[in-house]
């Protein structure tokens, strides 16, 4: 055979290919939020959701004791259920504070809701490809964790927040 | 009992593999002009203990024999007997069996059935086809075997998902089998040819209807898995770029390349290397696709396979493959001169085939770059539908013009004299366009160059249809379906996704939600107990404001025992210019029911129209060798 450099191009873009998928079959890309209790969340930046030039980062949250991060949506019907407990959550409570990260949604709607229902958020940051709420292993809202100030996550909410819940929440932060 | 006469059985398939092997290789060297009768005697074998295997297991569901660990984790006693059958294939162990099955029938086939050609490239078929199998043979033994024991025997097994627990999921496995492991055999040829130097025309013969059956079932087999989707997904959406579907669509383009430009390698005699290429990428795909699903590094709705032990040896498999077919193909390559006329059928066939791979490498991008990317930087990113939208839709539009257009042209050279009658026709479709645009609502620029597109494709092969029937046109009569079959598609794929209506909201039992059109009363809830399941249904009466046509759906909410899983059941009533699509699912801790209510024109002509695109394929298949 003949060596030409067509040949080592195709040969080496498979070689590459196969090495790329060996690589991939120990990668863990199992959403097991279950498996995110104790682990720290990392590696994230939040655009506010009505001015771009406000952001908070994984820095800001380490100076609260607690941190719910909850993950909301105009269009999510159970997020609406959850509302009045993280508004007496808000207002009970300050030892916590409170980011909402509103998750594949347009702006305005966003804006309306929490106008209607009224803000309990500290922050609210935006996420309308919901790219940064994969990252936090969200995979369908409302969703909401726990972390405490070294970013371990201490809880974590799968679903909507009810009074058990909030009570939890309570007793975990006081 | 079982697990042992499977298991010899299989082992018996392996060494009657290795036996095919070595006595196809003695006879490449005999001057005898025909294949020794021992071969066909060995396949003959072969195949009856492997078909025998399969039924052993099947035997294994029907009985419920939990002594098989395979039985137990995906069957249960009262499963209807239909779906305890499905459930052999509905998971890994069984399917790989089924796979092993169809490439060894496959294979006796093609040696019955390819007398007319050259031994040696028989002969050498036959061995690379055995190597193949006994690569599967051997995954299956040792890392996916379905005759594995277990004991103490389970009284009870796990059962099938109940979202497999579908007819249409229950044919549409071995549908694509039959598509995908079919290829097989001209991966298998394809390889001989390069080293029996027997290639050209006859080439082309040889494989000829082994292309058409395995891009039948193929397209078959996706039709089917997508219209499940659509009616118990519950999501209303037939196609959704999901990593699966598109692992099924990169052999897909591939074989449709193919399927084309075989035709210009048996009636010019060029192109042959392309096909080669084509033939030995169309299985790589097909392995390729199995080994990012079955391996688990694509998650998705087949996740019923994912294990990565089972990646790293198909993985292996999957590279021993591709780097002996690109060793024998460099090794045999030689450089053909291509002398096409630019107004000649092959040059139109060719243009398929670079759109063909225009799309393949769009969807495959589109599926590796987040493996890629998420190996070398860890950075999780979602290819979905606007990537594949964006890419794709606007090289439709040029596509089916030549869709249209190509088949006019005759071989070799031609003159072009439907210039007017197609200038005429354009316009026609632009007219047509323009009615649709008006009278039923505005969309995109891009959306009316597609209609248009599509329109000038349907004119065009109606006007076909009426030269079949004077008699002008016989043999064309499977491309002028598959071809209609395509433009109607996208048309009414257009149709359908510029013009559905949906609504989502919440309703309780005794409300009533107003829309623009209708008017939706849930009036109450049922229970019911079935042999596997007990369901919620609810019913909705259903008022078009318009007529004041009144209409009843039901919705199910499934809680299936075994395993315990909940299913949502859409109500859909079909009519014939459109679907309405109702689904409930319950909210947590509410007595509210998520509602999604969709009113989808024209879904049913989808169906159709893909149908049509099969048909063609299957129609080729009919056709006598002098017609074709």
């Amino acid at each position: 055979m003949k060596i030409s450099i067509s040949k080592i191009i195709i040969f080496s873009f498979v070689i590459f290919s196969l090495f790329i998928f060996w690589k991939g079959l120990k990668l863990d890309n199992n959403y097991d939020t279950k498996s995110l209790i104790g682990k720290r969340i990392s590696n994230f930046q939040l655009i506010e959701i009505d001015n771009d030039s406000l952001y908070i980062s994984e820095e800001d949250l380490k100076k609260n004791r607690h941190t719910l991060i909850n993950f909301f949506a105009s269009w999510c019907a159970p997020c609406r259920a959850e509302h009045k407990y993280l508004l007496n959550l808000s207002n009970k409570n300050k030892e916590i504070q409170i980011i909402g990260i509103n998750f594949k949604d347009k702006k305005n709607n966003a804006m309306k809701f929490l106008e209607e229902l009224g803000n309990p958020y500290n922050f609210v940051g935006k996420d309308p490809e919901g790219k940064i709420s994969i990252l936090f292993g969200i995979y369908g809202i409302p969703e909401s964790i726990l972390v405490d100030s070294n970013l371990t996550v201490i809880k974590k909410i799968v679903g909507p927040i009810d009074q058990i819940q909030f009570d939890q929440i309570l007793q975990m932060v006081q | 009992m079982l697990s042992s006469i499977g298991i010899s059985l299989v082992v018996l398939v392996l060494i009657l593999s290795f036996l095919n092997i070595y006595t196809a290789s003695l006879d490449l060297k005999t001057s005898s002009q025909s294949i020794n009768k021992s071969v066909y005697k060995l396949s003959l074998f072969q195949t009856t203990f492997t078909v025998l295997s399969f039924f052993t297991l099947i035997i294994g569901f029907i009985n419920s024999d939990f002594s098989l660990i395979n039985v137990y984790e995906n069957s249960h006693t009262t499963k209807p007997f239909f779906y305890k059958i499905a459930g052999t294939w509905g998971n890994h162990e069984g399917s790989l069996l089924l796979w092993i099955n169809i490439l060894v029938i496959f294979s006796y086939l093609f040696l019955v059935f390819s007398q007319a050609h050259n031994k040696k490239y028989r002969l050498y078929t036959l061995i690379f086809q055995n190597i193949l199998i006994l690569g599967f043979l051997f995954f299956l033994l040792l890392n996916s075997n379905p005759f594995n024991s277990i004991y103490p025997v389970p009284l009870e097994g796990l059962g099938l998902n109940p979202i497999l627990q579908d007819p249409a999921l229950a044919i549409h496995p071995p549908l694509l089998y039959v598509g995908f492991v079919g290829c097989s055999i001209y991966f298998s040829a394809a390889m001989a040819s390069l080293l029996s130097s027997y290639g050209g025309k006859s080439f082309a013969q040889s494989i000829k209807n082994w292309v058409k059956i395995s891009w039948s079932f193929q397209t078959l087999g996706i039709i089917v898995g997508s219209i499940w989707a659509y009616y118990e997904l519950g999501w209303g959406g037939f196609w959704f770029w999901d990593p699966v579907e598109n692992a099924s669509l990169l052999p897909w383009f591939a074989i449709t390349a193919l399927m084309h430009s075989l035709i210009v390698l048996e009636k010019r005699n060029t192109l042959y290397a392309w096909v080669i290429i084509l033939c030995l990428s169309t299985f790589i795909l097909s392995v390729t696709g199995t080994f990012l699903v079955r391996s688990g590094i694509l998650n998705s709705v087949h996740t019923f396979a994912s294990d990565p032990s089972r990646g790293i040896y198909i993985l292996f498999f999957l590279s021993l493959m591709i780097f002996s077919a690109l060793t024998i193909f460099f090794l045999k390559y030689k450089k053909e001169n291509y002398n096409f006329n630019l107004k000649s059928r092959e040059t139109f066939i060719l243009a398929n085939n670079w759109f063909m791979a225009f799309f393949l490498a769009t969807v495959l991008i589109g599926m590796l770059y987040p493996i890629f990317l998420d190996v070398l930087t860890n950075v999780k990113i979602s290819v979905g539908p606007p990537f594949f939208n964006i890419v794709i839709i606007p090289l439709v539009v040029p596509f089916m013009f030549l869709m249209a257009i190509g088949p006019k042209f005759g071989w070799v050279k031609s003159q072009n004299k439907f210039f007017y009658k197609t200038l005429f026709l354009i316009l026609g479709a632009v007219a047509i366009n323009l009615f649709i645009f008006y009278f039923f609502g505005k969309y995109s620029f891009l959306t009316n160059l597609v209609f248009i597109a599509a329109i000038f494709l349907i004119l065009h092969s109606f006007l076909d249809i009426k030269k079949f029937i004077n008699n002008k046109f016989k043999t064309e009569l499977p491309r002028i379906i598959s071809h209609l079959g395509f433009a109607l598609l996208v048309f009414f794929i257009g149709i359908n996704h510029q013009f559905s209506l949906e609504e989502d909201f919440n309703l309780k039992v005794g409300e009533i939600k107003k829309t623009n059109k209708y008017q939706i009363n849930f009036e109450d809830i049922k229970i019911k107990e079935s042999k596997n399941y007990k369901a919620v249904i609810g019913n909705f009466k259903l008022i078009n404001l318009k007529n004041n046509l009144v209409q009843y759906l039901n919705p199910e909410i499934r809680i299936y025992s075994n395993p315990e899983t909940l299913t949502y059941e859409a109500a859909i009533k079909t009519k014939i210019n459109s679907d309405l699509y109702l689904t409930m699912s319950n909210v947590s801790r509410s007595d509210y029911y998520n509602i999604k209510f969709q009113n989808k024109p024209f879904m049913i002509w989808i169906w159709i129209s893909s149908l049509m695109i099969a048909l063609g394929g299957f129609t080729r298949l009919t056709l006598k060798k002098n017609e074709d």
